[in-house]
């Protein structure tokens, strides 16, 4: 075998932020190479760097294919060098066929340079046939599932003379039949010459496809293994990818929990436009005075749904059940009702949904208290100046002035500036919702200091967080989530990864282990520790 | 560790802002150099009240296009409330007032139409506003029974063309117009210096002492010249007054008041707004409610310059009032915008429309430089913000 790619030194680096420091990956012709890491580890920002959507000049180090460099300005000049990437959110349009989908860009041309429909519509189904998908090339692509629309895009990338395929968690939203279906094509493209790079997080996919894989953490290659030694086993893989020592990752705190301050009884959110649909079925928890409580949950267990819900009913119809603050039933209709009940969210979007990115940080600050800066509906501007540089200070933002944009702040600093704006509302209870995605480890260590000084300053916090070592390090209880209910919960000293993640996968019929949903948390048996592990090494694991 | 910064920062700082005074400062020499008749007293009297109800309608619009919207029906709302003003004073002989009231009723009844439709049903403004382009023009041709009222004469007509001039007698000089510009002028240096005294202890960067003073002699200068020419000239028009009440107000609100904090909220990120409490369908209504409000007073002023309703009148004013907040610097999606620039925008715009008019450029001429300078205005903007960006 020869060596089809090399990236030699990739450093990346955006404001604020070294996404990549002196990566190195090397893919053998013909294989299939597996990359793993955690969230935010950067293995969408290398496989954008490969694919030239971040062009050469954005980042440091040198790409050779086939032994020479390339320097990629645009991902056409990766496509005419047959590297495609297919990214994890797809990029179709749904209002078009399956045949303009997959020759968007690259029209077949006929006779005069316009497009000929027949012969793209012929080559479409050669390619579906390929792939392994019968429909019809005229169907629009919005009414097929997402499987089918992932092999569509794999037949995209094939109309292109693929050489080196880049999937980034291709089977992430996948149920276990296209996730089979999607692994059996791979090793047919393998079998035709095609070379394959997969991101994934679901280590007995990797362990079942990978001839090698590579494992990134923070930035940085940790090794490239065989997948044929055996000694590159899953647990290998894991080390590597957590690594780091968990001691030292997360501040210390001496829990001092009062009473219950808040309290979610029979939640039930139905989904905002398929009203039948249930997204929160039956939810119950409770969140006391100084102490953190995780919620944890797959992507797609509706978590931020249970929040937002809860938060002004901002997501979500015909929500039902009880909220009891304070031990009074309250009515949220509004977010301007659950802020005046001492109630915060910070969103997991921060840039969509969390703050305004073209107003400077003061005012992204007061906004969800102008009320408090105001007499009359005039904004005392001089105040509204000193409560930021306050929190600027106490909260360790760092920028220039309080008048810079935020957008310009990197986003530790502006998850900072999301909790000041909250911290302001003097809240009773705080639910953050992925409050360090997409942060380096140093601001995660400032946002996990914050977080334990409001639990002491007598607030309750609520984490949502995909990142189990995150909510074992940081909460003195955990809830999992799983398909919109609560599956279970834990305190801390008897959560394990394994035991929350046992939970978190938990379908609606499965048989639930014994003491694992009692209210109390007191899980004892070790049977179900054993079960978890014996799990563990059988089903789907991911592990952010 | 209070900063000073020099001339050159704080041009480079403030590009957006200082940009588009430069280039009102160099249209306004050029069209002085090629015209002597430009500067003259009864000119500079003339584009202010050429223009005024352009400038009017732009505060309105400039707070619909900060908080992400667009307004197209401002020009069929100036005709409808003038038209309904000129058939209760002109057509039953009912005082001047009772015609103001009324079309300031109607302005807001418009908004409050439109902002139904765009806060509480969901339907853009654009969409609000094309149909009610339509439909409030075709309502003034029914008001006006297809044909042209006028006059007005009388207060009605004294409104946008009347003058304060000798209230405290003057040598062919009017004393009150001198003033009042005094007073403005003084307000102006002392507003300035509590603000910058407000940054010093809040430690913000400020211009330097010297560059301070000139900024305020430069300005001062500029403010009386141009009272000494209107005191020479006619005295203070009605509508001056009108107009600096209404910017100052606008501005203030933009500024200062917790709504218009909420309305740049909206523009700037809709989602985060409304997940902080800001109540966006609440916002969205009540700027189209404003909007409605001040095209009646735009209806009023322009109807008392015309002495009349005509069933076309206003045609196009839209377009005027949305080029002049993008020249003065508005972000086409919403967010970023200030009475002021748009008020520099308009009056580029008017300095434009006059100059080329003295020089006896075509109206055909008059159209194409508009269309280019709009076209350069928000060019610069968005050239302006990819630097922002390549800065960082």
């Amino acid at each position: 075998m020869s060596t089809i790619l090399e990236m030699r030194s990739i450093t990346k680096e955006f404001p604020g932020v070294k996404a990549l420091q002196d990566v190195t990956l090397t893919v053998e012709k013909g294989e299939i190479h597996a990359i793993c890491g955690e969230n935010g580890a950067g293995k969408s920002t290398l496989m954008k760097v490969l694919s030239g959507v971040y062009p050469h000049g954005t980042y440091g180090g040198q790409i050779l294919l086939d032994g020479e460099e390339v320097r990629f300005g645009s991902i056409n000049d990766s496509e005419a060098r047959g590297v495609v990437i297919i990214h994890q959110e797809l990029a179709l349009v749904p209002y078009l066929s399956v045949a303009e989908n997959i020759f968007l860009g690259n029209e077949v041309r006929g006779a005069g340079r316009l497009i000929d429909w027949n012969k793209a519509n012929h080559e479409a189904a050669r390619l579906l046939e390929r792939v392994g998908l019968r429909e019809n090339p005229t169907t629009p692509v919005g009414q097929l599932g997402v499987g089918k629309q992932q092999l569509i895009e794999i037949a995209k990338a094939l109309s292109k003379e693929v050489r080196l395929l880049i999937l980034d968690e291709p089977t992430a939203a996948l149920n276990d039949n296209d996730s089979e279906h999607l692994l059996e094509l791979l090793r047919q493209l393998k079998a035709e010459g095609i070379t394959s790079i997969i991101i994934s997080h679901k280590l007995n996919e990797i362990a079942e496809i990978a001839d090698s894989t590579t494992i990134i953490r923070d930035g940085r290659t940790i090794e490239s293994i065989d997948m044929k030694d055996p000694s590159s086993t899953q647990d290998r893989i894991i080390r590597g990818m957590v690594g780091r020592d968990l001691e030292h990752r997360y501040p210390e705190r001496t829990p001092d929990i009062g009473d219950v301050v808040l309290s979610v009884e029979h939640w039930t959110v139905h989904h905002p436009t398929q009203p039948e649909r249930v997204v929160i079925d039956d939810a119950s928890f409770d969140v006391r005075a100084g102490e953190v409580v995780g919620i944890a949950g797959l992507m797609g267990a509706g978590r931020t749904e249970l929040a937002m819900s809860i938060f002004g009913r901002t997501y979500g119809r015909n929500i039902s059940g009880r909220i009891v603050k304070d031990g009074k039933e309250i009515t949220i209709r509004t977010v301007a009702d659950a802020i005046r009940h001492g109630i915060a969210y910070a969103t997991e979007d921060r840039k969509r949904y969390g703050l305004n990115l073209i107003e400077d940080v003061r005012r992204n600050i007061s906004l969800a208290a102008l009320d408090k800066l105001a007499r009359r509906g005039w904004v005392n501007a001089n105040e509204e100046l000193k409560v930021a540089d306050e929190y600027r200070a106490s909260l360790n933002i760092k920028t220039p002035t309080v008048m810079s944009v935020v957008g310009k702040l990197s986003g530790g600093n502006q998850q900072k500036v999301v909790l000041s704006k909250w911290l302001y509302t003097d809240p009773d209870v705080l639910i953050l919702d992925e409050p360090t995605r997409g942060i380096d480890v140093g601001a995660k260590y400032e946002i996990y200091t914050i977080i334990n000084r409001m639990v002491a300053a007598g607030k309750a916090v609520i984490v949502i967080s995909s990142e189990l070592p995150e909510l074992l390090g940081i909460c003195d209880r955990v809830y999992t989530l799983a398909f919109g209910r609560i599956t279970g919960q834990l305190p801390v000293a008897e959560a394990t990864q394994e035991r929350l993640m046992e939970l978190m996968t938990l379908e609606r019929d499965a048989a639930v282990p014994a003491g694992a949903t009692a209210p109390t948390g007191d899980v004892g048996p070790d049977d179900v520790a054993a079960e978890s592990s014996a799990r563990l090494r059988n089903t789907t694991k991911e592990l952010s | 560790m209070t900063a000073i910064a020099g001339f050159s920062d704080l041009v480079t700082r403030n590009l957006r802002q200082s940009g588009i005074f430069v280039a009102f400062v160099a249209i306004v020499a050029l069209f002085a150099a090629l015209n002597p008749n430009f500067l003259s007293p009864g000119n500079l009297t003339n584009i202010v009240l050429q223009y005024s109800y352009i400038l009017i309608l732009a505060i309105g619009m400039i707070l619909i296009i900060v908080a992400g919207q667009i307004d197209l029906s401002v020009g069929s709302v100036v005709a409808l409330t003038g038209a309904v003003s000129a058939v209760l004073v002109i057509k039953n002989g009912m005082p001047w007032y009772v015609g103001v009231l009324a079309a300031i009723v109607v302005g807001l009844l418009v908004g409050a139409w439109q902002g139904f439709w765009v806060a509480f049903v969901g339907i853009p403004g654009f969409i609000v506003t094309l149909a009610g382009m339509l439909l409030f023009r075709g309502l003034t041709y029914r008001v006006l029974d297809n044909v042209s009222l006028s006059p007005f004469g009388g207060t009605y007509y004294d409104i946008a063309n009347g003058f304060q001039n000798g209230l405290l007698g003057g040598y062919g000089v009017d004393t009150f117009t001198l003033v009042i510009f005094g007073i403005a002028v003084v307000g102006y240096a002392v507003a300035q210096w509590r603000s910058r005294k407000g940054r010093i202890a809040y430690q913000q960067v400020v211009e330097s002492m010297p560059l301070f003073v000139l900024k305020i002699v430069a300005v001062a200068a500029v403010v009386m010249w141009f009272g000494y020419q209107l005191a020479s000239s006619r005295g203070l028009p009605n509508i001056l007054i009108l107009l600096a009440i209404l910017i100052i107000v606008y501005t203030l609100v933009t500024q200062k008041s917790v709504f218009g904090r909420h309305v740049y909220a909206v523009g700037g990120n809709l989602h985060a707004a409304e997940l902080s409490g800001v109540k966006v369908k609440k916002i969205n209504f009540w700027i189209f409610v404003n909007m409605g409000f001040l095209a009646a007073v735009a209806g009023i002023v322009y109807s008392s310059r015309m002495n009349g309703a005509q069933p076309g009148a206003g045609n196009m004013f839209e377009l005027d009032a949305i080029a002049a907040c993008f020249i003065g610097g508005a972000s086409t999606t919403g967010g970023v915008g200030r009475v002021g620039g748009a008020m520099i925008g308009g009056l580029i715009m008017a300095v434009m429309s006059n100059g080329m008019q003295l020089m006896g450029v075509p109206q055909s001429i008059q159209q194409v430089v508009k269309g280019l300078v709009l076209l350069l205005a928000v060019a610069f903007d968005i050239w302006n913000k990819r630097r922002a960006a390549a800065l960082r």
